[in-house]
């Protein structure tokens, strides 16, 4: 048997949060965290959380699984256990940081409003060719590591300094995204972006310490990104 | 954009630099002050001591090590009072404290700049 110790929270009935111990048969599978979700929801349909692909693309399923963050769906059980907090038992939390609506569901909002600010989409002020705006497959190479993010938000709810400032600090999520615009050989918007961030908590509320690096479940390296806007900012303006 | 009008350079990249380049120079002049005192073990006299602060040299990089520890610490501070003394956090009166916190800070490391000043070219 699964022991599980579940986060509950409905504001409708609940006066605060509470943990949800519960026991689940496995039949001896290592499961992934979602489907033990899935078969506790079974018995349990008041249980809320996101999902959607059950596959590590949609990033619906963002949670603290065993004190780590990362996406339920990808996350086997032997693995979670692997963290050492809870012992031999499975530990679920909403992603820390922002307010929970209900159980494991948490409004994003504060995270998509800094991934708006740094306008995440082309742009590019000359005249649009016939066909399309072409690129190397050098200057194409300069996105790899950037264009993979899910917004999961696994990233940025993992970095205290977003947990303090989330309002202030775009955090490592969407300073990812402000590289990846900034990298891309058809962006003619480098001036303007680099504006946007060059004041004290956009960027520079990042410490450097890796957290986000740690839990991303695409493997990608926010730190690494926001070092080259640094520089970017740092050659721009010395 | 962010505005802020309490920090030190009025830009991110301003403080983030002024950081590092302090943190640098601190770094060297515990670094000298360290190797002297190996190097005169434990024979150094009161006299051997003032004499080499004496120094035109040291006089400067003193100076220096002073000005490096006072912008430091007041990007630190300031940092630490935007991270934790805010409304976010403490509700109406995180302002208040921030801004009272700052002031604090600026009045302690204004003396200790002067003070330091003084005790280095008097």
């Amino acid at each position: 048997m699964l022991k599980v110790s579940l986060y509950r929270y409905n504001p409708e009935t609940d006066q605060e949060p509470y943990m949800q111990e519960v026991e689940l048969d496995t039949a001896g599978k290592d499961l992934m965290v979602l489907d033990v979700l899935e078969l506790l929801k079974g018995s349990d349909p008041s249980l809320a959380y996101r999902r959607s692909c059950r596959e590590g693309v949609c990033g619906s399923d963002g949670m603290n699984i065993n004190g780590k963050n990362g996406l339920a769906c990808i996350t086997p059980i032997s693995e979670a256990l692997k963290n050492g907090k809870g012992g031999n038992k499975l530990v679920l939390r909403p992603l820390p940081g922002l307010p929970v609506i209900r159980d494991l569901v948490i409004d994003m909002s504060l995270f998509y409003k800094q991934y708006e600010k740094i306008k995440p989409f082309l742009l590019n002020d000359t005249p649009a060719p016939a066909i399309e705006r072409l690129q190397s497959p050098e200057e194409r190479e300069k996105l790899d590591g950037l264009y993979e993010c899910i917004l999961c938000a696994c990233c940025s709810t993992a970095c205290p300094s977003f947990w303090w400032n989330p309002d202030r600090f775009i955090g490592p999520s969407g300073l990812l995204q402000a590289y990846r615009f900034l990298a891309d050989s058809r962006d003619t918007a480098t001036e303007e972006r680099l504006s946007d961030l060059d004041d004290p908590f956009s960027v520079f509320r990042c410490h450097g310490i890796q957290n986000c690096v740690n839990v991303c479940p695409k493997g990608l390296n926010p730190t690494k990104a926001i070092g080259h806007i640094r520089n970017m900012l740092l050659s721009r303006a010395t | 954009m962010v505005s802020s009008v309490t920090n030190l350079g009025r830009s991110g990249l301003s403080d983030w630099l002024v950081q590092r380049v302090s943190g640098v120079v601190l770094l060297a002049y515990m670094l000298v002050v360290g190797f002297y005192l190996l190097c005169s073990g434990s024979e150094l006299t009161y006299a051997q001591w003032s004499g080499y602060f004496d120094s035109t040299f040291m006089r400067v990089f003193s100076t220096a090590a002073v000005l490096s520890i006072v912008a430091h610490a007041w990007i630190g501070l300031w940092s630490v009072s935007t991270d934790y003394l805010t409304e976010r956090m403490m509700g109406g009166r995180g302002t208040v404290l921030r801004l009272a916190f700052q002031a604090a800070s600026a009045v302690v490391l204004f003396t200790y700049l002067v003070w330091g000043i003084q005790i280095l070219w008097s």
